[in-house]
């Protein structure tokens, strides 16, 4: 993807210039191959669209969040100081991320430790480009197709957004249908509060099979996903139905990737 | 004679509530031993929570069923005990239906109670049968085993007595004033009643009279042992809703607390100027990190814990638990309860002060695989109907357990180890953040 421009901080700095958004690619976005495409499909909408951003590339570091839920409040702290001392060093401003977990640590508990950055979801900022006319979608390929939405936990019942990742589905002309659990009702997909990085608890089900069978049940050719996590865990449950054939796990800016033509 | 029973019935009344008031003490105590948390702020918004939830029973119609069927409960309850205010003064005074100079109107509310106690009296039926005959998952499950199981059914079957005794003493007070009774000359709407009073027909005059009484005296002595229970049950919501919706949490629920203890320690050893020999202060108490006892917890946490009713809406709703992990939250309220209730009694039983019991809230009530089968996903805070926090508890709990007792499952340790090495919960190099630019 070498058409794609994904200046550093430290790059726009040497060249006096100051971006008009910080991108927080996160460590799934940075390291994970299936969130990597999401990461590269947000980086493709924003050049579209014209907007200046950075990243910090090697500067940047875990937010802390998976110590944090895992009760490691200090390596939670210790992330989260230096990180602040970065962003603070760059007169960071706006940042904007697809993940929902580094979303919330951000946004909620960094100004309690000195960070204090206007944060928004990619799905927020990316509606805001489409209101304000910096990108616009034609939906013709959805057309009829079947699109279901899970809402991740750290973006819904967390921050309460949920509405904007909707907004940008309704505009690919799919037929958006709702989980039985859905929005403030919506069930987690398992790997939330560092679950992601542990073996479930004795149970009789995984939660992500739990969480696919309902997606599936809608009839969708489609489960939009707005958390490398939840894409994951989702991704997989399909897998073990057996059904990664007839639906798709994709992220919102990976919908919109398409639905663009890019 | 009439001045016994008025004797009588101001002791009833002074035990009932005396003894109520000294356990509504208590129960302050219990929940002032944890720590303290400022929630002294934004006060309109929290009377408005308390406006909307507590009082409007916003969040229970969330499950339509049980909701509707709640709110005539509730409904019935707060406006059937205007009646009580009366049936306390004419005890004490030796009147009967003092209110009923208010003429017309008091026709139209004693009518309008009947026709509510014969709403509480079908929800209440109602409820009975989805715990008992219909099994509702949520109520059979095993955190609800034994106690609070029968806790639950002896408050329904309370409440069928109260309204029945509440719609028989009308029905009697009807059927006598027809016969023409002299102190029963009160006319009043009586919807209810007035169908029931047809089975005194043929009951000497004498009798009723007698009938109308006990079912008066055993309608508000029930009130007053029921106002007792409250402290032994799970039916304290009906208080505390109210400031536990006040004191809630406002913050957005994704948001957790930093803890200052940790901030100053890692500012200190962030900060280059810092003594790493300094000797701490003298009267220094090493603080302790998060929570394996309820002193542990703060005080709004314990206001939770006797405000829950148990009625297994987060548990219905957690994913952990829906999947047969051993994770409740309705049980992380329920043994954060016993066990303040448990040190509660060891301070009685000592005098004012706690003695260690080799017990805590942690392992002998709450074991850690609850706590590690938690995705924090704040389905069981949204669920609540009366804003518990049961993940607050969880996750201070997962606290202690990973900063006191590095107690942490082996893959959280190597997530753990892996972002202080290489700022990243996997073994990447950070140097490689950005590798993803140049890859296909």
């Amino acid at each position: 993807m070498s058409e794609d421009q994904v200046p550093t901080m430290a790059e726009m700095l040497a060249e006096g210039k100051q971006p008009e958004v910080l991108f927080w690619v996160g460590c799934s976005g940075s390291y994970d191959d299936r969130a990597k495409r999401i990461t590269k499909a947000f980086v493709k909408l924003l050049n579209k669209a014209g907007v200046s951003f950075a990243v910090l590339g090697a500067e940047e570091s875990c937010t802390g969040d998976p110590a944090k839920r895992a009760g490691n409040e200090f390596l939670f702290q210790m992330q989260a100081l230096m990180n602040i001392e970065i962003l603070n060093a760059y007169e960071v401003k706006r940042i904007v991320t697809a993940c929902p977990h580094c979303f919330n640590t951000l946004k909620n508990e960094y100004p309690g430790l000195g960070g204090n950055y206007e944060v928004m979801h990619h799905t927020q900022f990316l509606k805001t480009l489409l209101d304000e006319g910096r990108l616009s979608v034609e939906g013709g390929s959805f057309n009829g197709k079947k699109i279901t939405f899970h809402d991740p936990c750290y973006l819904g019942r967390a921050n309460t957004i949920y509405e904007a990742p909707r907004d940008l589905l309704t505009k690919l002309d799919a037929d958006l249908v709702e989980m039985k659990r859905s929005r403030k009702n919506g069930l987690c997909c398992g790997a939330g509060g560092a679950q992601m990085f542990k073996d479930a608890e004795p149970g009789n089900k995984e939660i992500n099979i739990e969480r696919s069978e309902e997606a599936i049940s809608t009839g969708s050719q489609i489960i939009a996903a707005a958390c490398p996590f939840c894409n994951t865990m989702l991704t997989d449950g399909v897998k073990a139905k057996e059904k990664e054939a007839d639906v798709k796990v994709l992220d919102v800016a990976e919908l919109l990737v398409k639905a663009t033509g890019l | 004679m009439e001045y016994v029973l008025r004797i009588f019935f101001a002791i009833i009344l002074g035990i009932g509530v005396g003894y109520f008031w000294m356990n509504v003490r208590k129960l302050r105590r219990n929940i002032l031993l944890g720590r303290d948390v400022n929630r002294s702020d934004r006060s309109n918004e929290r009377w408005r929570n308390m406006a909307l939830i507590a009082l409007g029973q916003s969040k229970m119609v969330r499950r339509p069923v049980a909701g509707i069927l709640h709110i005539f409960v509730y409904l019935g309850f707060v406006i059937i005990n205007i009646e009580v205010l009366e049936i306390i003064i004419d005890g004490l005074f030796g009147t009967h239906r003092v209110f009923s100079f208010l003429g017309g109107f008091y026709g139209f509310l004693i009518g309008s109670f009947e026709i509510l106690a014969l709403l509480v009296l079908l929800s209440v039926i109602t409820f009975l049968v989805r715990r008992n005959i219909i099994k509702i998952k949520r109520f059979i499950q095993s955190d609800l085993k034994g106690w609070p199981k029968r806790d639950a059914n002896y408050i329904l079957y309370f409440e069928v007595v109260l309204m029945s005794l509440f719609l028989l003493m009308n029905a009697a007070d009807v059927w006598l004033n027809q016969m023409g009774v002299s102190h029963y000359q009160t006319d009043f709407a009586s919807p209810i009643g007035s169908l029931v009073s047809p089975i005194f027909n043929g009951v000497p005059v004498a009798t009723v009279v007698v009938l109308e009484r006990t079912f008066w005296w055993l309608h508000i002595t029930g009130i007053l042992v029921f106002l007792n229970y409250l402290y032994f049950s799970k039916h304290l919501h009906i208080l505390l809703a109210f400031p536990n919706t006040y004191f809630a949490n406002l913050e957005p629920k994704g948001k957790f607390n930093n803890l200052d203890s940790v901030t100053k320690e890692v500012k200190l050893m962030m900060d280059p100027n810092a003594d790493p020999f300094a000797a701490a202060p003298a009267d220094a108490v090493p603080e302790k990190f998060g929570a394996s006892d309820v002193q542990d917890l703060n005080w709004v946490q314990l206001l939770n814990a006797y405000t829950c009713t148990e009625c297994g809406r987060c548990t219905s709703s957690c994913p952990a638990n829906i999947t047969g992990k051993k994770l409740s939250p309705r049980k992380i309220m329920m043994d954060t309860r016993d066990r303040l209730e448990e040190v509660g009694k060891n301070i009685d039983a000592n005098k004012g002060e706690f003695v260690p019991d080799n017990k805590s809230l942690l392992n002998d009530y709450i074991t850690p695989e609850e706590l590690w089968a938690c995705t924090s996903c704040n389905a069981c805070v949204e669920e609540c109907p009366v804003n518990i926090d049961p993940l607050s508890i969880i996750m201070d709990m997962r606290r202690f357990l990973v900063m006191e007792q590095s107690a942490a499952p082996q893959s959280l340790n190597a997530m753990m180890s892996n972002i202080e090495n290489n700022a990243a919960p996997w073994p990447y190099n950070q140097q490689d953040r950005l590798n993803w630019k140049n890859e296909n």
